[in-house]
């Protein structure tokens, strides 16, 4: 029978190498005997067994008990053997986990990149044929919808999201007040996370963010030149200075009460330096975490990032990387939270069938009560998938995840980065394609490399000091 | 595993899944069945159990003795081995008498 090394990574050690198995999602680590089995097995046309037990210096049981083991873990297969492609749901209706309530259509900025109201919007977004705010009613509605289509799972999150959110406060306080009674007489938890752009917190407000332990997201750009580049006022005015003093206040009135507050970065070209941004939101303003995302957006617009763009990202998140590697290594922890998130989905060996849960265990609603597969899609024409009052409606959402399906993705087939990547953003790919279950062909070489990138760190923080990442096991259980 | 070792989640429930199904099939060159099934070669669907093509399952009730005394074919008859070996003593020409043979109760 002719055998064949499996699509997979190595990182290699003084001793061996570790392999992450995408087949799988397994991480091992090989002894340097393994490694080179591997290696004889790495040809397109495979190699007879027995043609190598017999070639094979070492002992033939030896060897075959070395090329068994890699053939038990998935690494060398059959030619022959095919894996027949299957698009299966899990058992539909599946359960909500997540909903995510934009309570606000409006905002008080006038950030040129937005996806929402700018040029790179969605049919349908922004074109003002729904309310502006969601109504109490419809809070109240969409968080009994979330609580009857949670069935069994013993906890909830309710997201919001906007807009601006906090300029629907009256929305939020009866959406929090409901879900926690809901929760009380349903024995259920129920988790609360918020995205805001900082403009009005205000002490009352920090006070409740406290009480209802959010998880709260500030969208900031960096300093301020990298702030108010797109981040202003109607005016033009950029927002760095408004909002800056009230995020201390919030990081001071937080510390150690309620979840790690997170900085959410938009990146647009040209590129900050990242270390020094990270630095500044970390050190100077108090942030427990950073995130990056680079702009959604046509590649025509000035903001768009552009080829050497990514490969300066790329260099730029190695370096934090670096960092990261040097805090665990010493048991800190780091809060690049782009890697953190990685490095926990590849310890956990997340095997995505769907890129997110967007129409499976999340949907968003817009300020009228309608269901989009997620937040990035309510109030547009694509993909409306029901309302709160009638549910969701399964045959859409069933076609829908069918098709986004990463088997259903053939340029995804033979790419290590799969389980992880999935195809990438739904929205992301209706904005540059117009097909959201269509792959991110753009940017595969730069998920490949930024998911290379995350196995090197594993594999790193692995080797030196193994129990870093039973911190994931704690709070992922 | 000796040269294997798992570290992620997933890799450690993969290797408590090769360990377990170890345990549980084998294959049967590996275990120590001397009689009935292992000894015959099975070489494929075109041939039965004596290696002839003449008659292959013609008529169909000729089936019966590749599945009962070679278990040359996987079937629901009872155990011609050890429990039934008379069972189809009433059944000597299948095309007549398949009548005659009766079930078994375990």
């Amino acid at each position: 029978m002719k055998l064949r090394t499996r699509s997979h990574r190595r990182m290699p050690t003084r001793d061996g190498a570790f392999v992450y198995l995408p087949d799988s999602a397994s991480i091992v680590r090989l002894d340097a005997e393994a490694v080179t089995v591997l290696d004889r097995f790495e040809c397109r046309e495979g190699l007879e067994a027995a043609e190598y037990l017999a070639e094979t210096g070492r002992g033939r049981d030896a060897a075959a008990e070395v090329l068994e083991e890699l053939c038990d873990v998935g690494a060398i297969r059959p030619v022959e053997e095919v894996r027949p492609p299957s698009s299966s749901l899990p058992p539909m209706p599946f359960p909500l986990a997540t909903l995510v309530l934009n309570v606000s259509s409006r905002c008080n900025l006038s950030c040129t990149y937005c996806y929402e109201y700018g040029e790179d919007k969605l049919p349908g977004q922004g074109e003002g044929k729904r309310p502006a705010s969601m109504s109490p009613e419809t809070a109240l509605r969409s968080i009994d919808f979330l609580f009857e289509s949670a069935r069994g799972r013993r906890d909830v999150s309710v997201t919001f999201f906007g807009g601006e959110t906090l300029l629907n406060r009256e929305a939020i306080e009866a959406a929090v007040d409901h879900a926690e009674g809901l929760a009380r007489a349903t024995e259920k938890r129920v988790h609360f996370a918020l995205t805001t752009n900082a403009t009005l917190l205000d002490d009352d407000i920090i006070a409740f963010l406290i009480d209802h332990r959010f998880g709260v997201n500030i969208s900031i750009d960096g300093d301020r030149a990298s702030h108010d580049r797109h981040r202003s006022f109607k005016s033009g005015r950029g927002s760095y200075d408004t909002v800056v003093p009230k995020i201390r206040r919030l990081l001071a009135a937080a510390r150690g009460r309620t979840r790690p507050i997170g900085a959410r970065v938009t990146l647009t070209r040209p590129l900050p330096n990242l270390r020094d941004l990270y630095a500044h939101l970390t050190h100077d303003i108090g942030f427990d975490e950073v995130g990056f995302a680079p702009v959604t957006s046509a590649p025509n617009r000035d903001h768009a990032l552009l080829g050497d763009d990514y490969d300066d990202l790329l260099a730029q998140y190695s370096a934090l990387a670096d960092d990261y590697v040097a805090a665990a290594l010493e048991g800190h922890r780091h809060g690049f939270s782009n890697l953190g998130d990685l490095l926990r989905e590849l310890h956990e060996g997340v095997n995505k069938a769907h890129p997110c849960g967007a129409g499976l265990g999340l949907v968003g609603v817009a300020t009228d009560g309608e269901l989009g597969l997620c937040h990035r899609f309510v109030e547009s024409e694509a993909h409306p998938i029901g309302d709160i009052e009638n549910g969701i409606d399964e045959d859409r959402r069933r076609e829908f995840l069918e098709k986004g399906h990463v088997n259903r993705k053939i340029e995804c087939a033979t790419c290590f980065a799969r389980p992880v990547c999935a195809g990438g953003c739904y929205h992301e790919a209706e904005v540059r394609y117009g097909d959201a279950s269509h792959p991110n062909l753009h940017y595969c070489d730069w998920i490949r490399a930024w998911t290379d990138l995350g196995l090197r760190a594993y594999a790193r923080i692995t080797d030196a000091n193994p129990s870093f990442f039973q911190r994931f096991e704690r709070t992922s259980s | 595993m000796k040269h294997i070792q798992p570290v992620n989640r997933k890799a450690k429930r993969l290797a408590e899944w090769v360990a377990g199904s170890r345990d549980e099939v084998r294959a049967l060159q590996d275990t120590d069945t001397p009689f009935g099934c292992t000894t015959v070669f099975a070489p494929g669907w075109e041939v039965d159990s004596g290696g002839g093509t003449h008659g292959l399952c013609q008529p169909i009730e000729r089936d019966l003795y590749d599945c009962y005394h070679s278990c040359y074919w996987p079937a629901q008859v009872p155990d011609g081995l050890t429990n039934w070996p008379s069972w189809a003593e009433s059944c000597g020409a299948p095309m007549n008498d398949w009548k005659n043979i009766d079930l078994v109760f375990p």
